[in-house]
C-alpha cells in the first residue's frame, strides 16, 4: 500500500520537502503517518491536515492511494 | 456559479459586469448584487511590504471554495456568485479576492457574501509569503480578526 503525502508553504521549507512517499501494510492514523516521516520533527500544534483535498482530524486513518497534505494556518483572502 | 484563481492582475468592475452580463436568464430577478473586494495593503505588521506570493494547494482550493458557495446557496435563497482569488506574485494595491453574490433581496445577499468571504478566510488553502521592503522574507503566520472594531 502507498500513501503520498504533500507539504506546503512554511511547512514545505521546515520539513525540506514538499513530498513524500510511504509504503504501509496498514491504515495509519494522520498523526503516525507524521512520525513515521519526520521522526526528528515533531508536527507543530498548528498543523492542518486534508485527505484527498477535504479536512480531516489527525487521527484520522489513511489508507492505499490516498493523498495526505500537511500544511500551516492559512492566510488567504 | 463561478470560482476562479487568477495569476494575473483582476479589474474586480470588469470581472462582475462581464459575469453579471451573462445571467441573462436573471434579468428583473435580482434586487441586490453585494460585493466584497479585498485589496493587497502596502504595510504590515508595522512593516512595507513590496510585494507577495500567494500560494495555493491546486485542486483543493477549487474543492473548499466550491463546498463553501454550496453551503451559502443551501442557507440563502441566492440566485448566483462569483468567487476570484488571486494567485502567485501580487503587488501592493492589487485585488486579492473578489466575492459577489446576487439576490433577490439585499439581506440574503450580504449575509452570504460574508459567509463565503469568512469561510475563504478559514477554509480555503491559501498562504500568503510577504517580502519587505528591506528585501527579507517571511510568511504571514495567520490571519487577522477582520471584525476587531465592533460599534460598541
Amino acid at each position: 500500500m502507498s500513501i503520498k503525502v504533500r507539504y506546503f508553504a512554511s511547512l514545505k521549507e521546515s520539513v525540506g520537502r514538499s513530498e513524500d512517499e510511504l509504503h504501509v501494510t496498514d491504515a495509519l492514523a494522520v498523526h503516525a503517518v507524521w512520525q513515521r516521516l519526520n521522526p526528528d520533527f515533531a508536527m507543530p500544534d498548528a498543523v492542518l491536515a486534508a485527505v484527498n483535498m477535504d479536512y480531516v482530524a489527525l487521527d484520522a486513518l489513511v489508507t492505499d492511494g490516498d493523498v495526505l497534505a500537511f500544511f500551516p494556518p492559512i492566510t488567504g483572502g | 456559479m463561478l470560482i476562479k484563481l487568477c495569476e494575473a492582475v483582476v479589474d474586480p468592475w470588469r470581472e462582475i459586469a462581464a459575469y453579471q452580463a451573462g445571467l441573462t436568464h436573471l434579468a428583473g430577478k435580482f434586487g441586490a448584487t453585494a460585493v466584497f473586494v479585498g485589496s493587497m495593503r502596502d504595510f504590515n505588521q508595522g512593516d512595507d511590504v513590496s510585494s507577495m506570493f500567494l500560494e495555493h494547494y491546486p485542486g483543493m482550493t477549487e474543492k473548499q471554495l466550491h463546498y463553501i458557495v454550496e453551503q451559502a446557496q443551501v442557507q440563502w435563497p441566492i440566485l448566483d456568485s462569483l468567487v476570484i482569488h488571486r494567485v502567485g506574485l501580487v503587488k501592493p494595491e492589487d485585488v486579492l479576492v473578489v466575492v459577489a453574490v446576487w439576490s433577490a433581496q439585499r439581506g440574503d445577499a450580504f449575509d452570504a457574501s460574508r459567509f463565503i468571504m469568512e469561510n475563504l478566510k478559514s477554509r480555503a488553502p491559501f498562504w500568503k509569503k510577504e517580502v519587505l521592503a528591506s528585501g527579507a522574507e517571511r510568511w504571514v503566520e495567520k490571519n487577522t480578526d477582520g471584525y476587531q472594531h465592533q460599534p460598541g
